[in-house]
């Protein structure tokens, strides 16, 4: 988990702030530069049109970053909202909601996804809103869950004797009681999204030059591939360590916060 | 089994009526008529083809009497012509694309059994050793690497550098004049590494589950009574916690169908296997919606039978199911 933590922190940082030590600037073209191989002065080397890799990799992270954060605040939202739904009201309104969960669930995301990107343009934003709207079942599921087992619980049965609205009932003693699996799924989700958006991407239906993807450069990289292997190697590296920090932190947080987990690992 | 088996189906009519609604849903997601969005300029779509399209939808008329004539064509499967220059039915497009990606489907998953099952096992029998330690890593990496990263560095590595696998297609340019058996290997050859980079997150994912539930059965009960009555170690691991351990991996394998069927994109388009996935993403790129709209369709189809097949299996596996009831 601290393993985790480290790389989680340390992207972020670099994404942030990419504009101050980026060595140069990630869009700037230069014909006498075109695919150097890793240098002293082009650490990941340089691409078709000379443009610096580490430079487009530090703007990439802001992107995938990005995108994942309000992609999976998209799916936290929608999550919550049906899944506390669903289980605080229970019933035929907790029946329909499932049915429509599972039959979200019938389709291959990937499939899904693709296919609304080919009603809309690719852009950064439809792709955070499309992979947002494409990964809540789970929350639902795990939302409407924890309510129900906290449903029939002694302080929930008080406060409602007292007469506390429903909404409020909900916002303010069964969510906050749900907030450690809601936490540990959003940063796997981070994880998910970061790998949709750089396999969209490097499909070329992400995000679209001539800003910089981690799965845009490497399309690149398979383009020239015979000629440029660190045009595959290095932004590849940095998805592999970016997601493996979210999993590892999603992971440890989730023994921390149900140790009865503890033992099956 | 007979009455699970009817019950079972009967729970897929309103999942089939779901998907096709959810499908119908994305084809509106876009602003204005669906046809004519982002067409009045691509010269692949001439006025002909939105004219056919708009009746083949029925444009003109209300949402639901567009909904319900879809649903009569997808009742008989016309699923409508495709946008392309040769016009043909979506459906013969699909079916002749669709046998490729099932093998390599299937492939994958034989390879994600008969490595994650001995390694799940492994690693919970010597729970903490060095090997259990090293699956862990890898189950993690494995969770993490992008599946088209794997192919970049592999095709690097095997196709390029030492030159001992091709890199793409499913053939050689002179595959026509081989034997029978000389043909079978060139095949074998060329799908090797897109099956590996197929399995890659199954068999984390798999291994992982494996170990976890064997952990879960070895300190079960009854295992503890098999170690009181002095059976030997093996007959107690490999026979009595193996077989109970199994059960759970056969729902796993419905869970994993749609997760390869999606993966098949990255991959064909990896390895240019002319199959569904790479099918699906020409026509994403050429806006060939009526194409889209049937791999949708289909691809979500085929997941529910994926699912219904692990059904039951683990029916057929497990006589708590099959009797009880409760699923």
């Amino acid at each position: 988990m601290l393993a985790g933590a480290c790389i989680v922190a340390t992207v972020a940082v670099l994404a942030v702030l990419a504009p101050w030590i980026a060595p140069f600037d990630p869009n700037e073209i230069n014909v006498r530069w075109i695919l150097l191989s890793p240098s002293a002065e082009h650490w990941c080397g340089t691409d078709t049109l000379g443009r610096d890799v580490f430079s487009r990799m530090l703007y990439g992270a802001r992107v995938s970053l990005a995108v994942g954060f309000v992609a999976v605040g998209i799916a936290i939202a929608i999550g919550v909202m049906l899944g506390a739904t669903a289980g605080y009201a229970g019933g035929r309104l907790d029946a329909m909601i499932m049915r429509v969960t599972d039959m979200v669930l019938c389709f291959p995301t990937f499939f899904l996804i693709l296919a609304v990107i080919a009603f809309l343009e690719p852009s950064i934003w439809n792709i955070m809103i499309v992979i947002g709207l494409t990964s809540w079942m789970g929350v639902a599921r795990l939302v409407r869950a924890e309510l129900l087992s906290l449903r029939h619980r002694e302080f929930v049965l008080a406060a409602e004797s007292l007469g506390v609205p429903a909404l409020r009932m909900v916002w303010r003693y069964l969510l906050p009681n749900a907030m450690g699996p809601i936490l540990v799924s959003a940063v796997l989700g981070i994880a998910g999204a970061v790998l949709i958006e750089s396999g969209l991407s490097f499909l070329g239906l992400g995000v679209q030059p001539p800003d910089a993807s981690w799965g845009n450069i490497l399309t690149e990289g398979k383009d020239n591939i015979q000629i440029a292997w660190w045009l595959s190697f290095y932004p590849g590296l940095a998805i592999l360590i970016t997601v493996l920090g979210y999993n590892l932190l999603g992971e440890g947080l989730r023994d921390a916060l149900d140790p009865r987990l503890r033992d099956t690992h | 089994m007979k009455r699970y088996l009817l019950k079972r189906l009967a729970g897929m009519i309103p999942l089939l009526f779901g998907i096709t609604i959810i499908s119908f849903g994305i084809m509106h997601v876009a602003p204005g008529e669906p046809v004519v969005v982002g067409q009045e300029f691509n010269p692949k779509v001439s006025a002909e083809d939105i004219n056919r399209l708009r009746a083949y939808y029925g444009l003109d008329k209300p949402l639901y009497e567009q909904y319900w004539n879809w649903l009569q064509r997808l009742a008989v499967l016309d699923f409508g012509e495709s946008f392309a220059a040769d016009h043909r039915p979506v459906l013969d497009k699909v079916v002749e694309r669709l046998p490729i990606t099932i093998w390599i489907n299937v492939l994958a998953m034989a390879f994600i059994f008969a490595i994650a099952i001995p390694i799940g096992v492994l690693s919970a029998v010597r729970r903490d050793s060095w090997f259990d330690r090293g699956m862990t890593v890898f189950v993690f990496i494995g969770f993490a690497i992008p599946s088209f990263w794997l192919g970049l560095l592999l095709m690097m590595a095997f196709g390029v550098q030492l030159s001992w696998l091709p890199i793409s297609g499913i053939h050689d340019y002179d595959w026509k004049q081989m034997g029978f058996w000389r043909q079978q290997w060139d095949l074998a050859q060329h799908l090797m590494l897109p099956v590996f980079v197929s399995a890659i997150g199954g068999l984390a994912g798999m291994s992982r589950f494996m170990r976890s539930g064997m952990l879960e059965v070895i300190r079960s009960d009854y295992i503890t009574t098999a170690r009181a009555m002095g059976l030997p170690e093996g007959t107690i691991r490999y026979r009595h916690a193996l077989k109970n351990a199994l059960l759970p991996i056969i729902t796993l394998l419905g869970l994993s169908v749609p997760g390869l069927i999606g993966g098949s994109v990255i991959v064909e388009q990896l390895f240019s296997i002319p199959g569904m996935g790479l099918l699906f993403y020409g026509a994403v790129l050429a806006r060939d919606y009526p194409l889209v709209m049937g791999i949708t369709v289909i691809g979500a189809v085929l997941t529910l039978l994926g699912n219904l097949l692990a059904d039951i299996a683990y029916a057929w596996a497990d006589p708590r199911i099959r009797h009880g009831g409760k699923s």
